[in-house]
């Protein structure tokens, strides 16, 4: 089994405004009470950017689009993290990278 | 098959890019709701629409479309149909609602309307000019085609003189107050909802007429109004000011539950689960629910049914202060 890892991912994505990934600590409170449930799991794609796993991000595309966007999880996080606006990075990442999509 | 989800983002962009919002509409359609209304055209402060209420209607038609090709030729041949949405419409084609699905939504805008001249306030209309403001490309990560459309939406309020924007659904709100202040250089347009403009009027108060409703209403807060921009107080002032005896769902205020509208366009089968969870909480609290939403007003209609009524927060309050 191989992985193809960016290890400039994460830094890629921090130029983003407001990309906090590393601030999640794990607690697994978004998880808990997300609306989507385990059809999103936030800590786990965060993860994958700090590790730089680019093709797990990539091959969990689905996770990254299903997300609500909603703000359960942000309002409850103790972190405090940005959890919406690091799915939107990610999702915006994806479109231009992996789609070829979004250019003006 | 249904559509891919880079498919679906191309189809989104590549309308949003070439005819200025999500799922083209023409100028008839959306601005059939000023008909009549005498309202000046631009002006410092105007109502604005960002289309939303008068795109749910088309965006159900086309959802359908989408659920009725399944397997058919273009589940196969998505990349051709975005091909060929780049020089057809094909959406406007897939989406035809009836007169009086329409007529749901254009009654929003002109409750609005009557609602804000009761509470003094002086006001215009962008028409043609009211564009999208690209909430569904933003939330997509389509962030360059976004910036260029918001571009030209600020071009539309230069040409017009307009300073303040009144907006009515959250989505629009949260678009022209928060996102496009981080996008657009120089942006400066003041923005507030029509129910902060008609909180702040005191609609209810300064001798205004009340023709009180007698009644319990659910309240489901919009996700987008209540955890991005903070409006949870609000509509409660209002509609207690109504009349109405408020009850709270399980998830309410700055803890609601989302109506699933947010992944229609790429995962409806999702959607339609969570707006499902969300009716049982609602229904739970009691038998009609007030929305201030069109995407969480369809939503959850859909998903309850004849099991429960859902009315959009605009109806009560003109029911209220401005019949």
């Amino acid at each position: 089994m191989t992985a193809l890892v960016n290890p400039g991912l994460a830094d890629e994505l921090a130029r983003s405004d407001g990309f906090d990934a590393d601030a999640c600590m794990n607690c697994g409170v978004c998880s808990a009470i997300c609306p989507m449930g385990v059809d999103v799991e936030v800590r786990r794609l965060f993860r994958y950017v700090l590790l730089g796993m680019e093709d797990k991000v990539r091959a969990e595309t689905e996770r990254v689009f299903s997300c609500l966007l909603c703000r359960m999880c942000e309002e409850n996080c103790p972190a405090g993290v940005h959890i919406a606006e690091n799915v939107r990075t990610l999702r915006h990442h994806i479109v231009r990278t992996g789609f070829g999509l979004g250019e003006g | 098959m249904p559509l891919a989800t880079a498919d679906v983002i191309g189809i989104l962009g590549d309308n949003l890019r070439l005819r200025k919002s999500v799922l083209p509409l023409s100028s008839k359609v959306t601005t059939r709701w000023t008909e009549g209304l005498g309202l000046p055209r631009g002006g410092e402060t105007v109502l604005y629409t960002g289309m939303m209420y008068q795109l749910i209607p088309y965006i159900e038609g086309l959802v359908r479309a989408v659920d009725r090709l399944g397997d058919s030729w273009m589940g196969s041949y998505t990349k051709l149909g975005r091909r060929v949405n780049r020089l057809v419409n094909i959406s406007a084609f897939m989406a035809r609602p009836s007169a009086a699905e329409r007529a749901v939504y254009d009654r929003v805008p002109i409750d609005v309307v009557h609602l804000l001249r009761r509470a003094g306030v002086r006001f215009g209309a962008l028409y043609e000019d009211d564009l999208y403001s690209g909430a569904l490309a933003y939330d997509l990560g389509l962030d360059e085609i976004v910036a260029e459309h918001a571009a030209k939406v600020l071009a539309a309020f230069r040409k017009h003189g307009v300073k303040q924007v009144i907006t009515i659904d959250p989505h629009t709100t949260t678009m022209l107050r928060s996102v496009y202040p981080r996008i657009l250089e120089g942006y400066d347009i003041g923005v507030s909802s029509y129910l902060e403009v008609l909180t702040e009027k005191g609609v209810a108060g300064n001798g205004h007429r009340v023709r009180p409703i007698d009644g319990e209403v659910v309240v489901h807060d919009s996700c987008v109004f209540a955890r991005y921009e903070g409006v949870v107080d609000e509509p409660r002032t209002l509609l207690a000011a109504a009349g109405l005896t408020l009850r709270d769902p399980e998830n309410a205020g700055r803890q609601t539950w989302c109506c699933g509208g947010p992944v229609e366009s790429l995962y409806p089968a999702k959607a339609a689960a969570n707006a499902e969870k969300r009716v049982a909480q609602l229904r739970a609290a009691g038998d009609e629910a007030v929305t201030m939403c069109p995407m969480c007003f369809v939503n959850l209609s859909s998903a309850a049914g004849s099991t429960m009524r859902f009315r959009d927060i605009s109806e009560y309050l003109r029911e209220a202060f401005a019949s």
